[in-house]
């Protein structure tokens, strides 16, 4: 039987017997968001693998499961027992199949027809019937006639599988007693490796046995640490070497062999965990119809078998997802100018104790855009904190759960199980992953992992006068940093805080700090406070950075990782603990732990999310909105903020690239010319570089961008916002306290007419000019919003009424004011956004009029609260373009509105 | 620094009667002036006074890991599982090693003395009115001639974790 098939068979039915399971207790629990991940990752594996094995029955049995499971994880359905059924028929169905597959090594004809319709019906919502097992499909072990059933290529109607002549040959060399089923083939192995005595001697040892064997070494090795210290201790006390040196040092040397033996006994190379990737990528690129080469180096490269083993799924998805996503079909690449065959490359090799695996397609690379868009439309992140991020970071969402970019869904891949799975299962075995992506030339995937996972490299460090080792895997760089600013060493970094919080500027980014005195609740050591400097240790967590801050670091160590007590596990701080060659106990910390326990780890991302919603459930002082403000320094020490959401990117300009163009200073910006406006009136005629907030404003080809120049970027708080109004400087909205100063709030408006007088007079719907423009009120509590909103929503060519309150907005109705629309914010104090749609709704001149909310929660539940209470539609706060569609929206649909119901009147009068 | 007490199971009996087959035999201890037991047969190790590495985080009853010839050993100071004041300072612990699922762990003691072996007829199950903490990890009690021997239930005073309660919340009595 072919090797893939065995292997499929031996993974699937543990998936099926898993699957059973899962799927009964999640119909006892079907809100279990964990269960349902898990039978859908396991569903998903069996279709993406049949695939392959050319197994379109399984396959289309499988991708209808799938289907249904897709639409229950995504909330479009919900469990029912009916589902379950359905789910758990098609379950029994696959199970039929490879059982017959197990006994034939081929697929049995049979038609599933009324299974998938079933299912299809099941993933539509439809009410269903459950479909008979087996009866519907008898199970026929024919050979396949008019079905389409690609056999395999070695799938010989033989129930035993017959080995090799090559692998025969070294069983021979063993004492097996498979002699005795000679056959002539069997008997010309034989003679050749008798006749060749250098050839290959090999005995099968039970990997138990090699486990078993490590352990020992592992001790071993503890122990040859711990007399060399003694030794050392002993020849320093009494000042002079004693017998015990020499045989010390023997011992030293055969420990180092065994262990490096003993290892090797455990390596392998990775090509065996490339085998089935050339298969893979043939069948991959028949079925998607691309021309795809497949390139391995470094194939001979040794890894641990155990990581060996944990590393072969993650690389297959990925190399799958490369030739199914990554790299285009052979016409988009004639077109792009690129070779017709694209390629994917597989590159192993050793790098100081671990083994770099790189994973890279020269295809289209992976598009920003497309990610920034998914990202804001599954909720990961926020606009502000996209606009926060540069392309690297972007580009690494992909490795988020639920996400894929594939514009649909196809049956090799792209519904986003995926690349999460990859990184959980590196991580899993302290490795780390990256990419790398140009538009059109490609992306590369880099893999790092430890060597072997029993022993591995560790910095050890000093906090609070506890010793504790760090993988070194995590370990970026070490940074030296004082505490308080001291004008005589301008060089060392000095650690900033936030509302207490500490950071550090590393290189133009702000490293987030976290003491691990503080955060293991240690004792404060005296003498370091008093020297005012400590270490920073940079670790990397996926993709995110983080300083520990401790009081001393000494050398790396090799240490053999012990898993803590049971009792200890529920400390997610610690990986392991282990004993240094001075023979004391040091805890391992966890990165991963440490990061998740101060909210680094889904930084700008859905944890964090996660965290923050969870915070404002708490009823606290927290009900107050909080805002990302970007503070930068312009003329003048004091510092000045504007809302980071509004800024589109931060770019940082040389002095040379700032060119003239009829008085005014521009620059080339991403192809075209972007004017620039110094904040402070003029270009500062001594600064080298300046920091520039770029705004824009449109899309595509319309986008218009303009620069404003600042002489610092100081940082980005988020803080909530008092801002106190001052109307006679222009340019300035107010002043506002932010992180605990005074700070000018800059008026955006003012310095976009300043770099372009056309800036505010763009062609929108309903411009004619005059007022025929569409009047809209604005209704929001805040100033400083109602102050954004206005001139945002004048620029765009509305003419727009602000009212403070929901009194206000009544007032004016009854006054007699009329609108073409109305705009309210939801938090209001007395009448409310809610309250207040409703009256409008109940009676008046504007009961027809659309309202659309502006609101901080933009979770279903509130748009469904807000729809039931009347608004139009629902939109996100500071989303000036989701806002300004949703206007055009409503105001053509009240335009048609309006026009039937003149035309009926008219009709009524004729 | 091992006190070799275990070779001699038997070297002190209580009473004159010879050893019988239900007699049990137990490591004697005293925490806090109290005489308790423990199960010869469950005592892997008696130590001295060892250096114990802290471990941040963990609940007040763990004291630390400690190294006991390359196996790493998690430490439970028995006063305060006990929920007893801490030792007065210069009273170096001792501890008594004993294994649950695989693992050492060392509980930390006043004192180790003597191996007794002690009839049936002298045991009692607990008093009603034994303190919740106490009652908690006592498995019944012991009359000596001059004095109460409490045998520890060693498995519940090694079930602590997240979930553990502390024998001050207890609520048993």
């Amino acid at each position: 039987m072919d090797d893939l098939l065995a292997d499929f068979l031996t993974e699937t039915n543990e998936s099926l017997a898993e699957l059973d399971t899962a799927l009964v207790k999640l119909e006892r629990t079907p809100d279990d968001a964990e269960t349902l991940a898990l039978i859908f990752r396991l569903v998903h594996t069996i279709k993406g693998t049949c695939g392959f094995l050319g197994l379109p029955r399984l396959e289309r049995v499988a991708h209808a499961a799938e289907n249904v499971l897709g639409r229950v994880r995504d909330g479009q359905l919900t469990v029912t027992p009916g589902i379950i059924t359905t789910v758990l028929a098609a379950l029994d169905r696959i199970k039929e199949i490879v059982e017959a597959l197990a006994a034939t090594a081929a697929e049995p004809t049979g038609d599933d027809a009324d299974l998938v319709v079933a299912l299809d019906a099941a993933a539509e919502g439809r009410q269903t019937e459950p479909v008979p097992p087996a009866a519907a499909a008898p199970v026929s072990a024919r050979p396949a006639t008019t079905d389409k059933v690609t056999a395999p290529p070695s799938a010989a109607p033989v129930p035993m599988p017959t080995p090799a002549p090559t692998e025969r040959a070294v069983v021979s060399a063993s004492t097996e007693p498979s002699a005795a089923m000679a056959t002539p083939g069997d008997a010309h192995a034989e003679v050749q490796s008798e006749g060749n005595p250098v050839g290959p001697q090999t005995i099968r040892v039970g990997v138990d046995v090699l486990e078993d064997l490590m352990t020992l070494v592992s001790e071993l090795v503890l122990t040859r640490n711990q007399l060399l210290q003694l030794a050392r201790v002993h020849e320093a006390q009494n000042n002079d070497a004693s017998g015990f040196t020499v045989p010390l040092q023997r011992l030293s040397h055969i420990t180092s062999d065994l262990q490096e033996g003993v290892m090797k006994t455990r390596m392998q190379p990775i090509g065996n965990a490339w085998q089935k990737l050339p298969r893979l990528v043939r069948d991959l690129a028949r079925d998607v119809g691309k021309k795809i080469e497949l390139v391995m180096r470094g194939a001979e490269t040794e890894l641990d078998r155990q990581v060996l083993e944990l590393i072969k799924d993650p690389l297959t998805h990925m190399v799958r997802n490369s030739g199914d996503h990554g790299l285009e079909k052979a016409e988009v690449r004639r077109a792009a100018g690129k070779p017709e065959t694209g390629r994917i490359m597989l590159n192993a090799y050793h790098e100081g104790g671990h083994i770099i695996i790189e994973v890279a397609d020269d295809g289209t690379g992976l598009h920003v855009d497309r990610i920034r868009a998914k990202v804001l439309a599954k909720g990961l992140a926020t606009e502000a904190e996209l606009s926060a991020m540069n392309d690297a970071e972007i580009q690494r969402f992909i490795f988020r759960p639920g996400f894929s970019t594939a514009a649909q869904v196809t049956a090799v891949s792209g519904r986003g199980v995926g690349m999460d799975v990859v990184k959980t299962n590196i991580e899993k075995i302290g490795g780390t992953i990256d990419l790398k992506s140009e538009p059109g030339r490609g992306t590369t995937f880099t893999i790092k992992i430890p060597l072997t996972l029993a022993i591995v490299s560790a910095l050890i460090v000093e906090a609070g006068g506890e010793r504790f080792a760090i993988p070194q895997i995590s370990v970026v760089e070490l940074v030296r940093a004082r505490l308080d600013a001291d004008p005589q060493a301008t060089t060392t970094p000095v650690v900033e805080r936030i509302h207490g919080t500490p950071v550090l500027r590393l290189r133009d980014r702000l490293l987030p700090l976290v003491n691990l005195t503080d955060l293991l609740a240690l004792r404060a050591t005296e003498g370091n406070q008093a020297e005012r400097s400590v270490h920073v240790v940079v670790v990397q967590v996926g993709t995110a950075s983080l300083g520990i801050i401790v009081d001393r670091v000494f050398d790396t160590e090799e240490i053999v990782v012990k898993p803590v007590a049971p009792i200890l596990r529920h400390i997610t701080m610690f990986s392991g603990n282990t004993i240094l060659g001075d023979g004391s106990v040091i805890m391992i910390l966890d990165p991963n732990g440490i990061a998740r326990a101060t909210g680094v780890a889904g930084i700008a991302g859905a944890d964090r999310r996660a965290d923050r919603s969870h915070n404002e459930a708490i009823p606290a002082a927290q009900t107050q909105p909080r805002t990302a403000m970007l503070l930068f320094r312009a003329g003048g020490a004091e510092p000045k903020a504007v809302p980071l959401s509004l800024v589109a990117r931060l770019e940082d300009l040389p002095r040379e690239k700032i060119e003239f163009s009829a008085g005014q200073p521009v620059t080339q910006y991403r192809g075209r010319l972007m004017p620039l406006v110094p904040l402070t009136g003029a270009i500062d005629p001594a600064a080298e570089r300046f920091a520039v907030l770029v705004f824009t404003d449109g899309d595509g080809r319309q986008e218009r961008c303009m620069g404003l120049l600042v002489d610092e970027i100081i940082d980005v708080v988020e803080d909530t916002l008092q801002i106190e109004l001052s109307g006679d400087r222009p340019g300035l909205l107010g002043s506002a306290v932010i992180a605990g100063r005074a700070t000018d709030v800059i008026d955006i408006g003012h310095w976009l007419t300043q770099a372009s007088q056309d800036w505010f007079r763009r062609p929108e719907p309903g411009t004619a000019g005059g007022d025929s423009r569409p009047h809209l009120l604005v209704v929001e509590d805040s100033d400083f919003f109602r102050h954004l909103l206005v001139p945002t929503l004048g620029a765009a060519g509305y003419r727009v009424t602000a009212a403070g309150s929901g009194a206000e907005a009544l007032r004016l109705r009854d006054a007699g004011a009329m609108f073409d629309a109305v705009i309210s914010d939801i938090e209001m104090p007395q009448i409310d956004g809610h309250a207040l749609v409703r009256q409008i709704r109940a009676s008046g001149p504007w009961a027809h009029l659309p309202v659309i909310a502006l609101t901080s929660h933009a979770s279903p539940d509130h748009i469904d609260a807000g729809r039931e209470a009347g608004f139009t539609d629902y939109v996100a706060k500071f989303e000036r373009e989701a806002l300004l569609a949703s206007l055009r929206q409503c105001l053509v649909a009240a335009g048609r509105a309006a026009t039937a119901t003149s035309r009926r009147r008219l009709e009524a009068a004729s | 620094m091992n006190t070799n007490l275990l070779e001699h199971p038997a070297s002190s009996r209580q009473g004159a009667d010879d050893q019988r087959a239900d007699d049990a035999t137990f490591v004697t201890l005293t925490v806090a002036d109290q005489l308790c037991g423990i199960p010869v047969l469950g005592v892997r190790d008696v130590l001295g006074e060892q250096t114990i590495t802290r471990i941040p985080l963990a609940s007040r009853e763990i004291a630390g890991s400690l190294n006991l010839r390359g196996r790493i050993v998690t430490a439970i100071d028995l006063r305060r599982r006990l929920g007893l004041p801490d030792a007065p300072p210069g009273m170096p612990p001792m501890s008594v090693v004993a294994e649950q699922g695989g693992e050492l762990y060392a509980l930390l003691v006043d004192q180790v003395s003597e191996v007794m072996t002690l009839p049936p007829s002298s045991f009692e199950a607990n008093p009603p009115t034994l303190p919740p903490h106490w009652s908690e990890f006592s498995a019944g009690i012991y009359r000596l001639q001059d004095r109460l021997l409490v045998v520890l239930d060693v498995t519940r005073l090694l079930s602590l974790g997240p979930t553990s309660r502390g024998p001050a919340s207890h609520g048993r009595s």
